[in-house]
């Protein structure tokens, strides 16, 4: 090994992660639509079938209810399976297991079974998929106690947030964002773990914080390179983990910068966006020097056609003029 | 397995006490549910006995169940034991799933009961994925999943019939056809009410048996657990029972008549079973009177065990919503 760094499309860090954790422990396989001869609808799978074989890559039936339940029955007898759902709109015909079974069982049966399960989904817009491809619905699932739910957004986070999905004892629902399949980025070869706990600091600063997640964490770092050369330094948050969200690190760094603006893809109402926004009233309302502001998909369903689609989403220039709107009100 | 023979002594007095342990339990309850000590919703398997004590039967102990939420029969006949059982009701401590699930969510994972599961349909999948792993990790056990004709209609059945029959998972199908879906009578719900007919378009064997007859119950039972554990892949079994009470405490039955209701009382599986062993003369007055007065005891046991429970502290509220390790599920000795 040497210690420069390797170059991947988040993908390909999404793929070796899944092969690693197949290599690693024999009780882990792979289930879901086109996993397998397919390679993945979004060609995360492709080759697996060839390498690990037909027990261990399922292809399913579409039966979204069907085999998210067979995931949790066998998570539950010892197995440790990776079910795939094409994109995040499709789990909600699986709702019912995922909710009422994955995130009910360990408490309902007085801590007698876990249901070590991780599901992986498509979500976002971007790529003109229109209302039926295209949701962010990861808040939603952020709103279920008994589940974990991860979003990654960078390379590294791709490689490395499913091991520690694993080898955690509780279902987790890892939200991969559909744009950034084909996103590059460099793995830093000491790296070889992360925690699915924290929040990080995509980069420091200290007159406002951006906190955000997903496919806005481009965008927001975009935004800060902007704002930079006006002479503002945003501190970028990348939450990272939408449950449990980790409270305390956005409230330490809005403690410093005393302005907080919120990007989230998601619909503003009832969204994760609110609730973020309601711990810093409820937590650090006090540090504020300006009202929080978010920055949100508009509510409406995704549409297809390109300039509609791009208008119902955070942009670059919406941060900016919520980010100045805020430092000017000073 | 094998070598019960249908009119052995000892094993018909078995069959018959499990039943009347049911059948008391269930009265219990509706005693304790009037004195309000049980509350929210209770569902009574009098008249059910059958189903569950014969395809207890023929399971070993390295065999999982998937049950539905009119469950106490079928946690009773699988062996949980009653003290926690009733325990459970009381939404005590020591209930076996320490009060956080009531009379519709028993779990015992040492007897790999899967619980008792309230959403109509919501244990197939489940039951699917235990016999996913059980093909990997424990060659020749097999799942029992259990559920009413009223999960006939939902997706998640016919989901999970097809992929245990292309899969030839190792699950043998247990519907127990009382013919209301709550109130929704069978005719009024399905256009086929032949429901083993449905396993047909998923290749999959079945059978329709008398549900309310334990001799036909536990024989037919124990050639669906013999196909399945050989490897043969899923069996489907439709029981045709009945419940002789409401669907649950809230329910006027106005759906049904009384003379239907009395009906299916001459078919009642433990008196049948009485009645059958009598003229066979494999049951003596006495037998009965002692058999009735075991299942007493181990009720009035099971109740001052509820009683005397302790309740979860309020600290504890959320102490299970995440778990910090799998608890290892126990891998049964192999029943050779």
């Amino acid at each position: 090994m040497t210690d420069t760094p390797t170059r991947m499309t988040y993908r390909e860090a999404c793929r070796q992660a899944i092969r690693e954790a197949l290599l690693r422990d024999p009780r882990t396989f792979v289930m879901g639509e086109d996993v397998g001869k397919y390679g993945g609808c979004y060609a995360v799978t492709k080759g697996l079938l060839e390498e690990f074989g037909a027990t261990r890559i399922v292809d399913t039936p579409l039966a979204e209810n069907g085999f998210v339940g067979v995931g949790i029955g066998a998570a539950m007898a010892g197995l440790r399976p990776i079910v795939e759902i094409m994109t995040c709109n499709f789990s909600l015909l699986a709702l019912d297991q995922i909710l009422n079974n994955a995130a009910t069982l360990a408490h309902m049966s007085g801590g007698q079974f876990a249901v070590p399960l991780v599901i992986r989904m498509a979500t976002g817009a971007g790529r003109q998929l229109a209302a039926q491809h295209s949701h962010s619905l990861e808040g939603w699932y952020a709103h279920i106690p008994g589940l974990k739910v991860l979003a990654p957004a960078t390379v590294e986070d791709a490689r490395y947030m499913l091991a520690a999905a694993l080898a955690d004892p509780n279902p987790v629902l890892i939200f991969e964002h559909v744009v950034l399949y084909n996103a590059e980025g460099e793995l830093d070869a000491a790296v070889t773990a992360v925690d699915i706990e924290h929040a990080r600091v995509r980069r420091p600063g200290k007159d406002l914080t951006l906190v955000t997640y997903g496919n806005s964490l481009p965008k927001c770092l975009g935004a800060a390179d902007a704002l930079a050369r006006d002479g503002i330094e945003a501190e970028v948050i990348d939450l990272r983990v939408l449950r449990p969200l980790d409270t305390a690190a956005i409230a330490r760094s809005v403690s410093r910068t005393r302005r907080c603006v919120i990007v989230d893809e998601g619909w503003k109402s009832g969204s994760i966006s609110a609730e973020i926004a309601a711990r810093l009233a409820e937590d650090a309302f006090f540090e504020l020097d300006a009202p929080i502001r978010r920055v949100c998909g508009r509510e409406v369903p995704i549409p297809y056609a390109a300039q509609l689609e791009e208008a119902a989403l955070p942009q670059v220039a919406d941060i900016l003029t919520a980010a100045r709107g805020l430092v000017q009100s000073q | 397995m094998s070598d019960k023979t249908p009119l052995d002594r000892a094993h018909l007095h078995h069959l018959y006490r499990q039943m009347l342990r049911i059948r008391r339990f269930e009265a219990k309850c509706v005693e304790l549910y009037q004195a309000q000590k049980i509350r929210g919703f209770l569902h009574l398997y009098d008249g059910e006995e059958a189903v569950a004590v014969g395809v207890m039967s023929a399971l070993e102990p390295r065999d999982a169940v998937v049950a539905t939420y009119r469950e106490h029969g079928q946690a009773l006949a699988r062996g949980v034991p009653m003290g926690p059982l009733m325990a459970e009701m009381l939404g005590k401590l020591e209930g076996c799933s320490r009060g956080r699930g009531g009379s519709m969510h028993i779990f015992d994972r040492e007897r790999r009961f899967f619980g008792g599961n309230a959403i109509v349909g919501g244990g197939l999948p489940l039951a699917a994925g235990i016999a996913l792993a059980d093909k990997q990790l424990r060659a020749g056990a097999i799942t029992a999943c259990f559920f009413g004709e009223g999960a006939v209609g939902e997706g998640a059945f016919h989901e999970t019939m097809n992929m245990a029959s292309l899969w030839q998972l190792p699950l043998l199908f247990v519907c127990e056809n009382n013919l209301y879906a709550m109130g929704m009578p069978l005719q009024d719900s399905e256009a086929e009410t032949d429901i083993f007919r449905k396993a047909q378009a998923y290749r999959m064997p079945a059978e329709q048996v008398d549900g309310m007859d334990p001799i036909a119950m536990e024989a037919a039972a124990l050639r669906a657990a013999q196909h399945v554990r050989a490897g043969k892949g899923p069996f489907f079994l439709e029981c045709r029972t009945y419940r002789f009470r409401a669907h649950s405490m809230f329910d006027t039955q106005a759906y049904r008549t009384r003379g239907e209701i009395e009906g299916w009382k001459q078919r009642d599986p433990i008196e049948r079973l009485r009645a059958l062993m009598t003229d066979e003369h494999l049951l003596t007055a006495a037998e009965t009177a002692e058999i009735e007065a075991e299942v007493g005891a181990e009720i009035d046991a099971a109740v001052a065990f509820a009683e005397a429970g302790t309740l979860e502290p309020v600290q504890d509220l959320e102490r299970f919503v995440l778990m910090h390790e799998v608890v290892q599920e126990r891998r049964p000795e192999s029943a050779t």
